[in-house]
């Protein structure tokens, strides 16, 4: 027999590592349509029963305010799954039986999982699994998910049920008031067959009453007017009880679940041995850990760990990535004539598959880390200490992760970031940090800050480096403010959250978590970048220079060539490198490479982006940006990085090192269009201006293409805006 | 007996909830996680700005904001 098997629980329950045990490395993730929430699917095999294991978001409830909530339940009404685990935290029954109540109300096949019996025992909780069995009337399976003991018994139950017809959905008593009305509201219901191929007839009585947005709008979808009585049915029995007890039907709906769970937990299903209030191994942790004085300590040391274990550890595995692309690149160099095809494979593809994959060691110590800080409970923690600062920018306190790693400590990446978000559950918060992040001095800016700040302001190294930092963080918080009371506006997501006991992450767990993200990076991101690399690679190359400008140059050449004393010239073209060149032959190489950088900077202009960034003069005069500049930015969206080779082309300087560009800082310090002031502006402009593209990628990812797109628009014009108001107030000041 | 706001307990005070004069999300929200009328809880801490609480309730513990805690009245000894 094939079915499917769904797996739902709280968050922290244990559900990630049940599926793990159950589907071991035969998993699949892919995204429920239309949201950013994960769906993780798995096979199971079992006395030849291949079960199809899907595993839903966590949640504490089946309302329809949270994605994940809704995608639970439409999975489990719209797929129909012929069993469910309902995976319980044990030490921690009450809370987690809630769920297990809306479940049993929908009348789905439901088969209870009740984990971490293990701790629950050391905290001196007893629990009578088949008494608790009799009392739901599903299978209750003890289980420890870390170590897969029950893990048999419970699939056999999972049989059992599967095998058994469909059950009756459970009926809890809602008190007087409420039940009138929904045995009223559940009469008409069933006798109309409304919405009944769906949801059990009370269920759909019960939603109304508690204003289910999702029902509601299917209902007056399906049939207007016996929405309209049912409407009308709630209207009247919410005002009575809001008049007579001062609450609302969802509150007493609530109330009656939590005296259903405490009624049949008082019938001897738990055993409690220690008083509730004795402190356990957490909350002793927590004394020091979220202590007011040693907690902010502590936890500055945790994420500069963090950041140090990412942007140091990754430096390697990152070399060997870069290692195998330069030699790579050069073999193509010398097996390749010079041209087209040449530039093609080695600026646009063999630049373009090293561009994805130089990111994955990042991406991979970045997951590994933060999977690290999730799983042992400590994140929630770190959230829970920044809440307030952040909440003032209506953020949440887990966005200083994202914050943090995009560069929040100079040096960090947007792209690992980006997707450093996704620990927020808040859609809101996370939409105004996913957006704000790029504004943080990532690794690729630094160079481009070096660069200017030697030109410029060669003895105030640090400061300035100290002061781009700062300027980045309220940039970005106050950026996100802004967002917030305006496209993305409205209250904020409620913060109420659980504080999960502290956990050792099991290195299997870890192992997964990581390399799942990592490779839906490669996968989903590799191919876009690599095609927007080639097109980025094509508007600095096309159309090349008319071939009477060529001409030119090798004229130019030619005449070098001639004036040259033949046996200089002859020194020159049998030269391997290998033994130093005479002072003529140098100087004759010197005046050859002049002519070879000027050329390319003629053809740079001549170029799309030339072209791009020559027509838009006019505008960016404005913030005190020519033409070169205005290129090398348009290069900055390859990779920020980019910014200072573009400028060395500009400059006729040839190739210039992003690492070592003194020679192009000291022509900066000389030119007439530069000078502090264009220095400062510059640097703001790139700050804030549009992230690379494959951070725009990122965001576009993981939320969708429409902010992907406004974080380009709305990033560069307000980057422009400040260059603008600080270029004019300087020159207005005299600067 | 008297009733309370829980951002006036004091770190490790204990009490009832008397009531929750709160609906739509943040009502649901709280009432998910366990905060009904007549449940026990205690302030475990606050964050170093005072805001959050932390929360014991049903053995496991909740953090909300204060501006979100307001909701919630608690009958308290003394």
């Amino acid at each position: 027999m094939n079915f499917c098997v769904a797996l739902g629980g709280n968050p922290n329950a244990g559900k990630t590592t049940l599926f793990n045990a159950l589907t071991g490395s035969r998993q699949h993730v892919g995204n429920y349509p239309g949201v950013t929430v994960d769906r993780k699917e798995g096979r199971y095999v079992q006395n030849g029963h291949d079960m199809h294991i899907v595993d839903l978001p966590g949640t504490y409830s089946l309302t329809a305010y949270s994605v994940e909530e809704v995608v639970a339940r439409d999975f489990l009404v719209n797929e129909r799954p012929r069993v469910t685990i309902n995976i319980v935290d044990a030490s921690n029954l009450e809370r987690n039986l809630y769920l297990t109540i809306q479940f049993l109300e929908l009348g789905i096949p439901t088969c209870v999982a009740l984990n971490m019996i293990d701790v629950a025992r050391s905290r001196g909780i007893e629990i009578n699994d088949k008494k608790l069995s009799r009392l739901l009337g599903v299978p209750v399976v003890p289980i420890m998910a870390r170590s897969g003991f029950g893990k048999k018994a419970l699939m056999d139950a999972v049989e059992t049920v599967a095998k058994a017809p469909l059950p009756q959905p459970l009926r809890v008593s809602y008190g007087r008031d409420l039940e009138t009305a929904i045995q009223e509201m559940e009469k008409n219901i069933a006798g109309k067959n409304f919405l009944t191929d769906l949801y059990p007839s009370r269920w759909i009585a019960i939603k109304y009453l508690e204003n289910d947005e999702q029902i509601l709008k299917k209902g007056r979808e399906t049939d207007p007017q016996i929405a309209d009585q049912l409407e009308a049915v709630t209207r009247k029995v919410g005002a009575h009880i809001e008049e007579t007890l001062e609450t609302y039907p969802e509150a007493i709906i609530a109330d009656h679940r939590y005296g259903f769970i405490s009624s049949m937990l008082k019938q001897r299903v738990v055993k409690e041995r220690h008083d509730k209030h004795r402190l356990f191994l957490s909350d002793r942790i927590d004394k020091v850990l979220v202590n007011r004085f040693a907690g902010p300590i502590i936890m500055l040391l945790v994420l500069m760990g963090l950041y140090q274990f990412v942007f140091t550890y990754s430096v390697v595995p990152a070399a060997w990535c870069e290692g195998v692309f330069e030699w790579l690149s050069d073999v193509v160099s010398t097996a390749l004539p010079d041209g087209l095809l040449k530039s093609l494979i080695v600026s646009g593809v063999i630049d373009g598959v090293g561009g994805v994959l130089g990111f994955v060691p990042l991406i991979l110590f970045m997951f590994f880390g933060i999977a690290m800080l999730e799983d042992s409970g400590y994140l929630a923690r770190v959230a829970f200490m920044l809440d307030r600062v952040f909440q003032v920018f209506g953020l949440h306190g887990s966005s200083v992760m994202a914050y943090i790693v995009s560069g929040g400590i100079a040096g960090g990446c947007a792209v690992p970031g980006v997707m450093a978000t996704r620990t927020l559950r808040s859609p809101k918060e996370r939409i105004a940090t996913l957006l704000t992040v790029p504004f943080m001095n990532c690794g690729a800016k630094l160079p481009v800050f070096a660069l200017l700040i030697a030109a410029f302001f060669p003895h105030s190294r640090a400061r300035m480096m100290f002061i781009l930092t700062l300027i980045s963080w309220g940039g970005a918080l106050l950026a996100a403010k802004f967002l917030r009371m305006t496209v993305v506006k409205g209250a904020s997501t409620p913060f109420v959250m659980e504080l999960p006991p502290y956990r050792l992450p099991t290195f299997r767990g870890l192992m997964i978590h990581t390399w799942e993200r990592t490779w839906q990076y490669v996968k989903k991101a590799g191919t876009v970048i690599l095609g927007i690399s080639v097109l980025l690679w094509a508007a600095m190359t096309f159309p090349r220079l008319p071939d009477s400008q060529i001409e030119y140059y090798d004229t130019q050449r030619g005449g070098i060539v001639s004036t040259a004393a033949p046996q200089v010239v002859k020194e020159l073209e049998t030269s391997t490198g290998e033994q130093p060149l005479s002072d003529s032959a140098a100087e004759l190489k010197a005046d050859l490479l002049a002519v070879e950088a000027r050329q390319a900077g003629a053809a740079l202009r001549y170029s799309l982006a030339g072209r791009i960034g020559t027509g838009i003069g006019s505008v960016s005069r404005w913030a005190g940006f020519d033409w070169r500049t205005n290129i090398a930015l348009l290069g900055g969206f390859a990779a920020k990085e980019v910014i200072v080779s573009t400028l060395g082309t500009a400059y006729s300087l040839g190739e210039v090192d992003a690492e070592a560009a003194d020679s192009l800082a000291g022509r900066l310090a000389a030119e007439p269009g530069w000078r502090p002031l264009t220095a400062w502006s510059v640097m703001i402009f790139i700050m804030f201006y549009a992230p690379c593209f494959v951070t725009v990628i990122c965001i576009a990812r993981e939320s969708s293409w429409k902010w992907g797109v406004f974080s380009m628009v709305f990033n560069t014009s307000l980057a422009f805006f400040l260059a603008v108001i600080i270029y004019q107030a300087g020159v207005a000041l005299g600067y | 007996m008297k009733k309370i706001n829980i951002r006036n307990m004091q770190v490790n005070q204990e009490g009832t909830i008397a009531s929750i004069k709160i609906g739509g999300e943040l009502g649901r929200r709280i009432r998910d996680m366990g905060l009904v009328t007549g449940t026990e809880i205690k302030i475990q801490g606050r964050a170093p700005l005072y805001d959050p609480v932390a929360l014991r309730v049903k053995g496991f513990t909740l953090t909300l904001r204060n501006n979100e805690a307001d909701h919630i009245e608690v009958e308290v000894n003394g």
